[in-house]
C-alpha cells in the first residue's frame, strides 16, 4: 500500500500521483493520512485504484472521479464527488452540502447524513444515503437514482426531470413538479441492487418512490404559478 | 466568502491559550477572507473598556488618557497596542467618552467590561502579529477574515461589530433587506454608523437584547427579521450563539469537546485544535439557533 501523508506531502503532489495512475498500475491501494478538512483530495482520478483518506475533508473531495473508489474514514465537506463520472466514492460520516452534484455516474455512498442540495442536476449518479438528507436535494436532478434510508427535508426533488428518488422515512415537503408514484417490481430490483452494492441494511418494500410530473417540462400558461 | 472562526471555553485552565489557538485559526481562514481580519476576545476585568483605533496612533493617542479623564472627571488608563488603543472608563460614563472620542476623529471598535476589540484592513496573519493575538488570554473569542462584498475595505467595515456593550457579532453572507432594517433600528435608538450590512445585524441584536430577548430569542428572531444570506457567530459577555439562514449556503462546522466549543466556517480550522480527534464535529443546522451561556 503506498502511503501519503498531506502533513508533509503538498496536496497538489498526491493528486498529481494519483491522477497519474494507469489502468494496469500495480499501485492499486493508497492511503492519504492527515487530510485536515483540506479542499479537492484525491480529485480527476481515472484508474481503478482504491483511495482510504483517515480523516475529514474539505471541499470536492473525489470530485470527476472516474473509475476509482474513494473511501473517506470521516466526513466531507462541500460537493464531495461533484461531477462523477463512474467508480464508488464512500463517506463513512456525514457529507456537507451539494454531496454528488451534477454527478454523471459511478456509485455515491454516505453512511451518516448528507446535508443540503444531495444530488443537485445529478445525471446518472447513483447516490445512498443511509441517514437524512437536507432540502432541496436533487433539484434539477436529470437521471441516476438517489436513494435515502433516513428523512428527507424541504422541497425535495423540486423541477425534476428523470431521476428517481427513493426514501425510506419522511419528506418534509415535495418541490415544485415532484410526486410519488408507483413503485413497480422493476424499481424494487433496481434499489435491492443498489441497497446491496451500498451496503444498506434495509428491505426495498419498506421505501416510497417519488418522480417528476412532468407538468414543467414545456411552458403552459396554466402552470404558470409552479415555475 | 469570507471565514468566521469562534471558540467558547468550557475549561477555564485553557484561558492562556485561547488567544495562541483563535490566532491559528484565523490563519487557516486566511483564503476566505484576505482583504481584512479582526478579532473580539472576552478577557478578564470588571472594569468598563473601550477600544478605538486611529489611523495615526502617534498623534491620534497622545495625552487621550489624560483628556478623556479630564473630560470624564474620573479615572482613565490607556494600552496602546499598533493602531488601537483601549481605555479604562469609570462605570457610567461610556456616552459620554464615546462622544468625546468620536468628537476628537478616533473610530470606536466596542466597549464591554471584558470583550476587547481588534480589527484592521490586511492578511489575517499581519493583523495577529500587529496586535498581538497569540498572546491574549480569555473564556472565548470571536475572529473574522473578510473578503469584501457589501462595503467598503477599511478599519470601519472590518468584522467583528459591536453595537452593544460586551456584544459583538461576524458575518458571512450578505443582506438583502438591510436598508429597510436600518430605518426600523434607527427608529429603536439602534440606527448603524456605517454602510455595512452586517452592522445592521449587529444592530439588530443588540436591540433585541436591550428589549429583553435573551441571546437564543435574539437570533431566532434573525430567522424572521433579516433577509438575504448569513451564518452568523455572536458572542456576549457570558455567551456565544450560532445561527444560519433557512437556505444556508454559507459553510459552518462546529466541534464541540468537554474543554471547548469551536466554530469554523471549514473543518480546516478546527483541524489542530486539542483533542478535536474525539470530538464530537457537525455542520450546524439551517434556522436552527444554537447557544452556550457559561
Amino acid at each position: 500500500m503506498q502511503t501519503i501523508d498531506l502533513a508533509t506531502t503538498p496536496l497538489r503532489e498526491l493528486n498529481t500521483a494519483l491522477q497519474a495512475q494507469a489502468a494496469q498500475t500495480n499501485q492499486t491501494e493508497w492511503q492519504i493520512l492527515n487530510p485536515k478538512g483540506a479542499h479537492a483530495i484525491a480529485v480527476g482520478l481515472d484508474a481503478p485504484i482504491e483511495v482510504t483518506v483517515r480523516g475529514h475533508t474539505g471541499y470536492y473531495c473525489g470530485g470527476m472521479n472516474k473509475q476509482a473508489t474513494i473511501r473517506v474514514a470521516g466526513s466531507a465537506g462541500p460537493g464531495v464527488a461533484e461531477n462523477m463520472m463512474s467508480g464508488t466514492v464512500v463517506i463513512e460520516g456525514d457529507a456537507s452540502q451539494y454531496a454528488g452534484a451534477t454527478g454523471n455516474g459511478g456509485l455515491l455512498v454516505i453512511k451518516g447524513n448528507a446535508s443540503s442540495r444531495c444530488g443537485i442536476s445529478m445525471k446518472g449518479i447513483d447516490i445512498v444515503v443511509h441517514g437524512n438528507i437536507g432540502h432541496m436535494s436533487a433539484f434539477m436532478a436529470q437521471s441516476g437514482n438517489l436513494v435515502v434510508l433516513g428523512d428527507a427535508g424541504d422541497a425535495l426533488g423540486d423541477s425534476l426531470y428523470e431521476a428517481r428518488l427513493f426514501v425510506r422515512g419522511t419528506v418534509k415537503s415535495l418541490g415544485s413538479d415532484c410526486v410519488e408514484k408507483e413503485m413497480r417490481p422493476e424499481h424494487l430490483d433496481l434499489l435491492r441492487d443498489l441497497l446491496d452494492r451500498a451496503g444498506a441494511d434495509a428491505r426495498p418494500e419498506e421505501f416510497r418512490r417519488y418522480g417528476s410530473a412532468r407538468k414543467l417540462y414545456h411552458f403552459n400558461v396554466d402552470h404558470a404559478a409552479a415555475y | 466568502m469570507c471565514g468566521i472562526v469562534g471558540l467558547f471555553l468550557k475549561n477555564d485552565s485553557m484561558r492562556p491559550r485561547l488567544g495562541e489557538m483563535l490566532t491559528d485559526m484565523l490563519i487557516t481562514m486566511t483564503d476566505r477572507g484576505p482583504d481584512s481580519a479582526g478579532i473580539a476576545i472576552y478577557g478578564e476585568g470588571d472594569q468598563l473598556k473601550i477600544t478605538v483605533q486611529s489611523d495615526s496612533p502617534q498623534t491620534g493617542f497622545a495625552g487621550l488618557d489624560a483628556d478623556l479623564a479630564a473630560a470624564l472627571d474620573g479615572p482613565v488608563t490607556m494600552r496602546v497596542i499598533d493602531t488601537h488603543a483601549v481605555l479604562t472608563l469609570p462605570d457610567g460614563t461610556e456616552a459620554q467618552a464615546r462622544a468625546f472620542l468620536l468628537d476628537r476623529g478616533l473610530r470606536v471598535m466596542g466597549t464591554g467590561h471584558s470583550m476587547e476589540i481588534f480589527k484592521e484592513v490586511g492578511l489575517p496573519r499581519d493583523v495577529a502579529r500587529r496586535f498581538g493575538l497569540r498572546a491574549m488570554s480569555g473564556s472565548h473569542g470571536i475572529g473574522h477574515t473578510r473578503m469584501a462584498t457589501e462595503s467598503a475595505v477599511t478599519t470601519l467595515g472590518a468584522h467583528p461589530f459591536s453595537t452593544g456593550t460586551d456584544q459583538c457579532l461576524v458575518h458571512n453572507g450578505s443582506l438583502s433587506n438591510h436598508n429597510r432594517m436600518r430605518r426600523v433600528l434607527a427608529d429603536k435608538g439602534f440606527a448603524p454608523l456605517t454602510a455595512n450590512d452586517t452592522e445592521v445585524a449587529a444592530c439588530y441584536l443588540s436591540s433585541r437584547l436591550a428589549e429583553g430577548a435573551d441571546l437564543g430569542q435574539a437570533l431566532e428572531g434573525t430567522l424572521q427579521d433579516l433577509d438575504g444570506f448569513f451564518t452568523f457567530v455572536v458572542g456576549t459577555r457570558t455567551g456565544f450563539g450560532v445561527v444560519r439562514d433557512p437556505i444556508a449556503c454559507k459553510p459552518a462546522t462546529m466541534a464541540e469537546t468537554d474543554d471547548y466549543v469551536a466554530f469554523g466556517s471549514e473543518y480546516r480550522a478546527l483541524a489542530d485544535l486539542p483533542g478535536i480527534e474525539a470530538a464530537r464535529v457537525w455542520e450546524p443546522e439551517p434556522a436552527t439557533v444554537y447557544f452556550w451561556e457559561r
